[in-house]
């Protein structure tokens, strides 16, 4: 048996959610004060995502970066190495807020987008 | 001399956001002026997300919530001078400005909105022992540096101060591959979102050190190292627990301060707790005609609320630019009492016409569970809100139905109580 304690971010309460677990089972939750902890300690133990906002370098564009997201969530364990992939990335300006940059990041069918235009300089 | 009807000084989420709603409201004749390059204020450099949940039900970064308003002041036609500073403001509403392709600008406005944000507390403010290498710079600042001109400000980083934007750039350095080897906290606890503190710092293993503090900085050139201490309930130094750490590195996110100097230039008085001006339910400050909103007026945590705030402000002045305005017999004060740091707006000036209610800003000075918000005229109670939760982190916005407003009250006086029972009705 192991206990895992999560903190809910549903409110400022952030109660602090204990989710134990059986042989990849969830057994028991406690902790939580309403039903949104619940649900969210469920999801943070079984697959915890992210949206993962960095920049991308930019060639030729008024500034030398372009920040982007990842379209949706993305698992968490995955954040580091995602970071590896967008630092090898360059983009040529201009850029439109929502152009894709990067599609199906590290196999996970999310692509990273431009959050910001960029114009030519 | 130009004549504008309405001049906005900054082009942040609140100067945007005030000028389009003028625009809405039927007035043509707008100037926004903006020192930077670009439109935005400091959202373009908060690439996270997290903004526009209560603005646009939607979860947005700082430039995507920012683009929202720029295309609208596009397709508006509203008029914005970048790269374009303002020097000072005088009483009859004459601006001075500095602009590179013209030089020194003078124009006259009939109304002016005052959107000119915050700056963040440096080193100076707070005080820190020691010498003065290079690599010690606000957290903001390493921000700009990290999103914007794209340079990373250092390797080995120490942050004090762990409010949300200390937190946001905690994950942003790690991100970026430096080692962020504490975020250092003098309270007992974090101002910042729990959001912020659980995906910033705990998905990284960033520690956080609650009532510690940099009591030493060391370095020629570059940082070398800072000496931590830990703080008693006083903030007193608790002796023996001094450690240094090596860093190449230190971020200051240690509060924000509203940029008032041309509010002082036209004489306006600064309140001693927001930091800003004093304002009506309008958004009017002290001078007729003179509106100011955003973090110049008080510190906002989250810019959904600094744009309602300017839409307050820019109806305002299209109401005072087309006469639709009328005084109150007298002025109703609103006075912060037990728990309440501040309120925003200080007083009701005007009679509501087809106002609803009012929206009241405020903060509370400590963390507290199972409260209740009280309104209360002449000792009583005439209005009172229940919450969860507060935290002096986290704005508190109530609203005042215009049906409880008495022609003949003077005061209406606001206070945090403990639910106790229910028996305590009194304030
Ligand atoms: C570093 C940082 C991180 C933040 N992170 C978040 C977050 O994660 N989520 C969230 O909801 N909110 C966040 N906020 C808060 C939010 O961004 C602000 O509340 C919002 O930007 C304030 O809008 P504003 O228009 O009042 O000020 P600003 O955005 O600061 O804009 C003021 C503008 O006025 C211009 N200006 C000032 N003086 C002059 C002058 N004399 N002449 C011409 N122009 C002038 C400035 O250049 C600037 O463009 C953050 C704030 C900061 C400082
Ligand atoms: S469990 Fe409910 S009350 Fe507790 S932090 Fe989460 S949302 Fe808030």
């Amino acid at each position: 048996m192991e206990e895992h304690d999560i903190i809910c971010t549903g409110c400022p309460k952030g109660c602090r959610v204990t989710v134990t677990v059986e042989k990849d089972e969830i057994t028991d939750i406690k902790g939580f004060e309403c039903p949104t902890g619940k649900e969210y300690a469920i999801n943070e133990y079984k697959n915890p995502t992210r949206i993962l906002p960095t920049t991308v370098r930019v060639k030729e564009g008024e500034f030398p970066l372009v920040p982007v997201k990842t379209a949706k969530p993305i698992p968490k364990s995955l954040l580091l190495e995602a970071m590896k992939v967008i630092a090898e990335k360059e983009v040529i300006a201009p850029i439109k807020i929502g152009d894709t940059v990067i599609e199906n990041i590290l196999d996970t069918s999310v692509n990273i987008v431009a959050t910001r235009n960029i114009e030519k300089k | 001399m130009k004549n504008y009807k309405i001049i906005v000084i900054g082009a942040g989420p609140a100067g945007l956001a005030a000028a389009l709603q003028a625009s809405k409201d039927g007035i043509d004749d707008i100037l926004v002026l903006e020192r930077d390059k670009y439109m935005g204020g400091i959202l373009p450099q908060c690439i996270h997300n997290g903004f526009g949940l209560e603005y646009f039900d939607q979860e947005l970064t700082g430039p995507e919530y920012a683009d929202k308003f720029i295309k609208d002041i596009d397709k508006n036609n509203i008029k914005v001078l970048t790269e374009t500073m303002v020097l000072n403001i005088n009483q009859d509403k004459i601006i001075t400005a500095l602009n590179k392709s013209n030089g020194v600008l003078k124009m006259k406005a009939n109304t002016i909105i005052l959107a000119m944000g915050c700056r963040e507390r440096t080193r100076e403010n707070i005080q820190i022992p020691g010498d003065r290498p290079a690599g010690i710079l606000s957290a903001g600042t390493a921000q700009r540096y990290t999103n914007i001109e794209g340079f990373i400000p250092g390797k080995e980083v120490i942050i004090l101060g762990s409010g949300d934007i200390g937190l946001i750039m905690a994950r942003r350095m790690k991100l970026e591959g430096a080692n962020v080897k504490a975020v250092l906290e003098i309270m007992p606890f974090s101002s910042g979102l729990v959001r912020n503190k659980v995906q910033c710092l705990d998905d990284f293993d960033i520690p956080l050190k609650l009532k510690h503090t940099i009591t030493r900085i060391e370095g020629k050139k570059r940082l070398k190292r800072v000496e931590i201490s830990k703080v008693d309930k006083d903030f007193n130094l608790v002796e023996g627990t001094q450690k240094w750490i090596d860093c190449d590195t230190l971020l200051l996110s240690v509060g924000l301060i509203p940029e008032n100097e041309l509010s002082k230039a036209m004489n306006l008085k600064l309140h001693p707790v927001t930091g800003g001006v004093y304002v009506n339910e309008n958004r009017e400050t002290e001078l007729k005609g003179v509106y100011a909103c955003g973090n110049v007026l008080h510190v906002h945590d989250l810019v959904d609320w600094v744009s309602e705030e300017a839409e307050i402000a820019g109806r305002s002045a299209a109401e005072y630019l087309n006469g639709n305005q009328e005084k109150r017999n007298q002025p109703i004060k609103i006075t912060p009492e037990k728990n309440v740091t501040y309120t925003v707006p200080q007083k009701i000036e005007y009679k509501f016409k087809d106002k609803k209610f009012i929206k009241i800003f405020l903060r509370v000075e400590k963390p507290m569970e199972n409260v209740k918000i009280v309104f209360s005229h002449n000792e009583k109670s005439i209005l009172s809100y229940d919450k969860k939760i507060v935290m002096p982190g986290e704005m508190v916005t109530v609203n005042l139905p215009a049906a409880l407003i008495k022609n003949d009250m003077e005061e209406i006086k606001l206070s945090i109580v403990e639910k106790v029972g229910e028996k305590n009705g009194r304030t």
